[in-house]
């Protein structure tokens, strides 16, 4: 036996790595894979590009994914800008928009109007955007205007869409049992009682998982028809207190509702209970335009219709109607800010407007200079009803700290709808916390 | 040179040992000791220290500039005036109790008859374990889909039987942390099963023909016999068990939609994501209640650490 045929591959042994070399190589990867994310997360790379603006997303449904590859694509053809789109899923995007803003996030992103949008503005981690204002401000009414400023009376916010919240219910439904669109509370609470004794659950409703903001919108409503427009936003700003006397009777009001609503709500998704209404199973519910993004069978559209939330208080009427505007934002340090600031002013635009609402026909575009000519009946009137009110409130977590609403307020109504007897113990748990969440 | 000098212990002591590393070893061992125990203090230690430094402040977690002592002042809120905070305890509480008592011992229940080598037993440990394989999303997704008020199998179920109204598993506060915790316990047995098949697999089955000889029946030779001498694998399931339980979260976060706490459905870590992640953070108040998850696991951890050296000494 030769050395050879013992070993077959002598050469390989002066090439076979010594431990120390593996394991120094091995560290050495260890250490550039710890090293690759902080590096990445310093900046640079690709997205430097003078040629790119990012764009981050929270539109991860279809419809909405479709319709912003629509409004990019046209701007990509229109500027010579490319535009990296990163879609994240909607309440993902939300969760952490806090972290997201202060690690590398995209030039422009997708974010609401209201307390919400003004608080990031507040923390410094939004760009001013009065350049984009001057080109695109002539399309927008004051309230608009209003609405896109933070705090230091800076714009910060392009709008492009919003959708009220109203009380939407089948037209065939109706007029097969002979039912009368309600103006008033009493009339409202009779047609439910109506609706119950037909074998109908009057008022549709699921907010089970991750959708428990949906009450807020009957709550936002019962207190804005209550109590009016000012002492709503001073609560949800946190300047009154929850205790108030005026706070207990929009509970009452709502512990009344509450009898009227889709048994088996907590375990319900917003999505599931809307589907009940188009079954014919619910009689109406109190819901968003976006209702329309569950409707398959375009036939359907046509049978569906609301009234504005019926007046509870005379002294305060109809005038008040909940409609959330959706737009963008432009980060604290865009990587590319002259081209950000034109994608900005494209998206503000009426050409963006009218390529979005092709796509998603369940929004309203806030351009007025946008074209209506192809509105569905439901836009057409949404449109009117927005054009119409005294006061636009955004949406429970958009007025208010969204901490304070989904840790706190959310979490107390859920629980008291289950049992709604005790409004006044629920009403003091809330208030033990507001200090917490507004006196910084 | 007195005698009394080279009798001195401690000299030899060091002069003796040989040193059979050289400089190069050393510098190895220092390396490969080292960047680990680096590692461990930056990425878990510092950590930890920083959430009990941060859980006396009051911070946004924007700007460093914005970190506010506060003193004892978030221990106070949670301890007498956080709503969700001492259910969350109960909560935990019953999930231990609850997956201590069921689930574990259900576990090493079938683990031992599927040790007896019965027919298709393969197949009943791929289907017992199968949930543990699953990605704690699909389990999610499977539980819902079986929960669901208006077309879930259970309703479906009950309402052929006769129930009249559907029952809201996971929205009614006095029903869905069971609903909850049956899912757990779906998952958590296939776990035990396999860790206990692994330590009945080496057992000595002479030890089993000796207690058979002796008389025993199956209880006792399981009670007297196997149970006492699978001491490590037993010691493995109750640190497992602990530590799921105070660790829980994922299944719970899935079900209730990814909101954190639910009411009914609240739990300590649920609470700390609350305050921690979200739009609006109280890294200061979050952290607080991270301290106090973190003692407890300390209690139970050194409570048994401290019961196994005990014995271990004797």
């Amino acid at each position: 036996m030769t050395q050879q045929s013992r070993r077959p591959f002598p050469t390989r042994e002066a090439r076979e790595p010594s431990r120390r070399t593996v394991v120094r190589g091995s560290l050495g990867v260890g250490a550039a894979a710890l090293g690759a994310p902080l590096l990445s997360a310093c900046g640079g790379g690709p997205a430097a590009d003078p040629k790119t603006v990012t764009f981050g997303s929270n539109g991860a449904d279809a419809t909405p994914e479709k319709a912003y590859a629509a409004v990019t694509g046209a701007f990509t053809e229109d500027s010579g800008l490319k535009v990296k789109t990163n879609t994240v899923d909607h309440d993902t995007f939300q969760k952490s928009i806090s972290t997201y803003l202060q690690g590398t996030p995209d030039d422009v992103f997708t974010w609401f109007a209201g307390y919400r949008m003004q608080y990031f503005a507040k923390k410094k981690l939004a760009h001013p955007i009065d350049d984009v204002w001057e080109k695109i401000g002539s399309g927008f009414s004051d309230a608009a205007k209003q609405l896109s400023k933070g705090e230091d009376g800076k714009y910060y916010f392009v709008p492009l869409y919003n959708y009220p919240w109203a009380v939407f219910y089948r037209k065939s439904v109706f007029k097969q049992r002979g039912y009368e669109v309600p103006r008033t509370w009493s009339e409202f609470t009779a047609l439910a009682k109506k609706m119950k004794k037909d074998g109908l659950s009057p008022i549709a409703s699921g907010y089970g998982g991750g959708d428990s903001w949906s009450i807020l919108g009957a709550f936002d409503y019962l207190n804005l028809r209550a109590n009016g427009y000012d002492f709503h936003m001073d609560l949800m700003r946190g300047e009154v207190a929850w205790t108030d006397r005026r706070t207990t009777k929009t509970l009452d009001l709502w512990r009344e509702l509450s009898g009227f609503y889709q048994q088996g709500a907590g375990g319900r998704s917003w999505q599931d209970a809307a589907q009940s209404l188009l079954d014919k199973e619910s009689g109406m519910a109190v819901i968003g335009l976006f209702l329309g993004q569950q409707i398959t069978d375009e036939k359907l559209r046509a049978d569906i219709d609301f009234f504005p939330f019926p007046e509870v208080d005379p002294t305060h009427g109809q005038e008040a109607v909940e409609a959330p505007t959706d737009g963008f934002m432009l980060s604290r340090k865009p990587k590319n800010l002259k081209g950000a600031t034109k994608l900005l002013a494209y998206l503000g635009g009426a050409e963006a407007e009218n390529l979005y609402m092709g796509v998603d026909p369940s929004n309203v575009a806030v351009n007025s200079r946008a074209d209506t000519g192809k509105y569905n009946a439901l836009q057409k009137k949404s449109a009117d009803l927005i054009a119409s009110a005294k006061h636009i409130t955004q949406f429970g977590d958009r007025d208010s700290d969204p901490g304070f609403i989904s840790t706190v307020v959310l979490p107390g109504f859920t629980q008291w709808l289950g049992h709604p007897d005790d409004g006044a113990a629920l009403l003091k748990k809330i208030e033990s916390q507001r200090s917490r969440f507004f006196t910084a | 040179m007195s005698p009394v000098r080279t009798v001195r212990p401690a000299p030899p002591s060091k002069r003796a040992r040989p040193r059979r590393l050289g400089p190069g070893d050393r510098v190895f061992l220092t390396v490969i000791v080292g960047i680990p125990l680096l590692a461990l203090l930056v990425f878990v230690w510092l950590p930890a220290l920083a959430s009990v430094g941060l859980s006396f402040t009051n911070w946004d977690g924007i700007a460093l500039s914005d970190i506010r002592w506060t003193g004892l002042d978030n221990y106070r809120e949670i301890f007498t005036n956080y709503p969700p905070f001492w259910p969350a305890v109960q909560h935990n509480v019953v999930w231990l109790l609850f997956t201590a008592l069921l689930p574990t011992p259900f576990g090493i229940f079938l683990a031992y008859q599927l040790d007896r080598k019965i027919r298709f037993t393969r197949i009943y440990q791929t289907a017992i374990f199968l949930p543990m394989v699953l990605s704690l999303a699909v389990v999610g997704f499977i539980w819902e889909i079986i929960y669901n008020p208006d077309n879930g199998l259970l309703n479906g179920i009950l309402s052929g039987a006769g129930s009249g109204q559907p029952i809201d598993w996971l929205g009614d506060p006095d029903l869905n942390l069971w609903a909850v915790l049956v899912a757990s316990a779906w998952r958590h047995t296939g776990y035990i099963m396999i860790l206990y098949l692994a330590g009945l697999k080496g057992f000595d089955p002479a030890l089993k023909e000796a207690a058979a000889l002796d008389g025993a029946n199956g209880r006792q030779t399981f009670l007297r016999v196997v149970f006492p001498a699978l001491k490590p694998v037993n010691i493995i399931i109750l640190v497992v068990t602990v530590m799921e339980s105070l660790r829980a979260f994922d299944i719970v976060y899935v079900l209730g939609g990814g909101t954190g706490s639910k009411p009914g459905m609240e739990l300590l870590s649920l609470l700390i994501t609350d305050n921690i992640i979200g739009e609006s953070s109280h890294i200061g108040y979050g952290s607080a209640l991270a301290v106090v998850l973190l003692v407890v696991s300390l209690l139970a951890i050194c409570a048994f650490l401290v019961q196994t050296f005990r014995k271990e000494d004797k």
